[in-house]
């Protein structure tokens, strides 16, 4: 069932991009810098947390999900450990993606090319 | 008024330079669109051996303006001026194969209505006296100056209704005061017309009303109206921008019919081919005109055409400190 | 051909000069006839595919959430995980040169996940290193990520502190 409600909320969130992209004149670095802090705004007020647990990936995967994380880290390191956790949590559980990111993308850049 | 000059920015050569040869090179989309079997060379690929675009774009300038020579039947020396220009920063193009050419050089900028541009002011130079051989070129690059204008090649955009795709490829000719071929007999030089758009996924709306303008300009100076040409062509307005251009001067009491076409509409099979709403770039009217149109010229299905190249004169930068887009177009006429 | 709107939105600029009036005129009129006259994107075609291509990439990230749930992990122990796992996906179909086709295709739909984020970076990183690896690649790997990094961490900060000092 969870599958479903990925599929659904996941699905919901891009669409809601779509509509963005499609009736403003935003570009595509808008409309992600947008549906993130949307996400961290939720996060960091403990809103995304239900929807996380109600779609699972379907929340997580879609760029208003790394937003969350953002915030959601950052806010359980400040329970954890006062205010400076603000700070050291911030990337706690996005970290990982962007080091993934950073370092088999420079990996692909040493091998491939543009091509189209 | 000087003795050659109709009007307000209309010149008629006393003597009209003659188009003695042309040279096209095409990448691999453009070589698979109608009009493919009329260019002198196709490429196999974006890079064409190169380490990157921007030097296969100087590549294909080079050999353009080198075929053209050759089909001169004249030698490198004998040509008196070079005049070239590009899309990328600085002209690069243009600049580093005029490197390679070692011709006394002219680098213009006219976005893309620089085929037009460099054909005005070679026709001046020549029918002024200063030249015997004028050698004129320009291109473009899909991945130039996707790079330069917008995103990375392999980011995941989805193109807007509007949007136009670069056309990779150059077009070169010579101009000579004497000998056989089509004439070029005016020129009408544009003025840069601005009316606030700011949209960079659609240059054919910005640049429409710089041709409307120079359209009618031309029509006034020289008192022709669109029934004295079998082919009205504008540069790259696209599907949109060629809307634009017919409802602006529908305005001013001009209809232009079936003898108006536009080069990055026919450059492409715009249903079958992903290349948005047309072709744009540089090389989008050099090679559809130096390729296509003169070759119909010569089988006699067109004795007179005018070429309205339309140019947008905006950069990243001022598009994204909020500046609107000034465009241009410049015309000139080829006779048979 | 200026419309009534036009004529009205210029008629309150008295501090312009009759000319420049006129100009202003006509280029609000054009910029009106621009919007009315341009071609709708399919919004429904768009937005429907979007819709399902971003959400089976959300069921893919569902696959791997659950695997590493199934090796013990809780909920927010899985997700940095997972996200590496897609970022990894959308790395390596760039480097396959179909992640850009699959946004053509997609739109948003390609854009919004987690893979799309990762193609910004590594479309990038593969166009910008003829500039150099130094200031080419590694100064313009986040020409794309980069801004929403920036306002993901400032307001993922900020609203975290506000929840915090209010309810610590």
């Amino acid at each position: 069932m969870t599958y479903l409600y990925a599929f659904l909320v996941g699905g919901a969130i891009c669409a809601i991009g779509q509509l963005i992209l499609d009736f403003t004149n935003l570009t595509p670095g808008h409309m992600l810098v947008i549906l993130t802090v949307a996400g961290a705004i939720a996060g960091g007020l403990d809103l995304y947390e239900p929807l996380l647990k109600f779609a699972g990936a379907g929340a997580l995967v879609p760029v208003s999900g790394f937003g969350a994380s953002i915030a959601r880290g950052a806010l359980a390191e400040a329970k954890r450990m006062g205010i400076l956790g603000l700070f050291t949590g911030v990337f706690e559980y996005t970290g990982m993606g962007i080091a993934v990111a950073v370092f088999f993308g420079t990996l692909v850049a040493l091998i491939a090319n543009p091509k189209s | 008024m000087p003795a050659k000059k109709l009007g307000r920015s209309t010149v008629k050569f006393a003597s009209p330079p003659i188009i003695v040869g042309t040279g096209t090179v095409v990448g691999p989309v453009e070589g698979k669109g109608p009009l493919a079997s009329d260019f002198d060379v196709v490429l196999p690929d974006h890079a064409y051996g190169e380490r990157t675009p921007e030097k296969s774009e100087t590549k294909i300038l080079e050999q353009a303006a080198k075929i053209a020579i050759e089909r001169a039947k004249i030698e490198k020396s004998m040509v008196d001026y070079y005049m070239a220009g590009d899309l990328l920063n600085q002209i690069i193009s243009a600049g580093y194969s005029a490197r390679q050419l070692s011709i006394p050089y002219f680098g213009l900028y006219g976005a893309c209505s620089t085929c037009a541009m460099s054909l005005a002011l070679a026709g001046m130079v020549i029918d002024g006296g200063f030249a015997d051989y004028v050698l004129v070129a320009c291109s473009s690059h899909y991945q130039t100056a996707e790079r330069q204008y917008r995103y990375p090649i392999e980011l995941n955009i989805q193109r807007k209704t509007t949007s136009q795709y670069t056309v990779t490829g150059a077009g070169a000719a010579v101009l000579a005061s004497s000998g056989t071929g089509p004439k070029l007999t005016h020129a009408t030089v544009g003025k840069v017309v601005d009316l606030g758009l700011k949209d960079v996924h659609d240059m054919g709306g910005a640049m429409a009303p710089a041709a409307a303008d120079t359209l009618l300009t031309h029509f006034a100076d020289t008192g022709r109206g669109p029934k004295d040409y079998d082919l009205i062509l504008t540069g790259d307005l696209a599907s949109f921008g060629s809307e634009m251009l017919k409802e602006l001067v529908r305005d001013n009491g001009v209809e232009l019919g079936a003898n108006y076409r536009d080069c990055g509409l026919m450059l492409f099979d715009t249903k079958s081919q992903h290349v948005g709403a047309g072709g744009s770039g540089c090389a989008c009217s050099a090679v559809v005109t130096f390729g296509h149109v003169l070759k119909e010229m010569e089988k006699g299905t067109y004795k007179n055409v005018l070429l309205v190249a339309t140019g947008a004169l905006m950069s990243p930068l001022s598009c994204q400190q909020g500046e609107s887009i000034p465009c241009v177009a410049h015309a000139v006429v080829i006779e048979a | 051909m200026a419309s009534e709107k036009a004529k009205k939105q210029v008629s309150n600029l008295p501090h312009m000069t009759q000319a420049s009036q006129e100009e202003k005129r006509r280029q609000l009129a054009y910029k009106e006839l621009v919007q009315k006259r341009k071609p709708r994107p399919r919004y429904l075609r768009n937005v429907l595919v979007a819709f399902v291509v971003g959400g089976a990439i959300a069921i893919l990230g569902q696959v791997v959430l659950e695997f590493f749930k199934s090796r013990g992990l809780d909920l927010n122990a899985a997700s940095a995980p997972t996200l590496a796992v897609m970022t990894l996906v959308g790395v390596v179909a760039t480097g396959l040169g179909i992640y850009d086709e699959l946004g053509e295709f997609a739109g948003a739909g390609a854009a919004v996940p987690i893979t799309g984020f990762a193609n910004t970076i590594v479309a990038a990183a593969m166009d910008f290193k003829r500039e150099g690896w130094v200031l080419g690649m590694g100064a313009k790997m986040f020409i794309i990520a980069g801004p929403v990094i920036v306002y993901a961490t400032l307001a993922g900060v900020a609203v975290a502190a506000i929840k915090f000092i209010a309810s610590p």
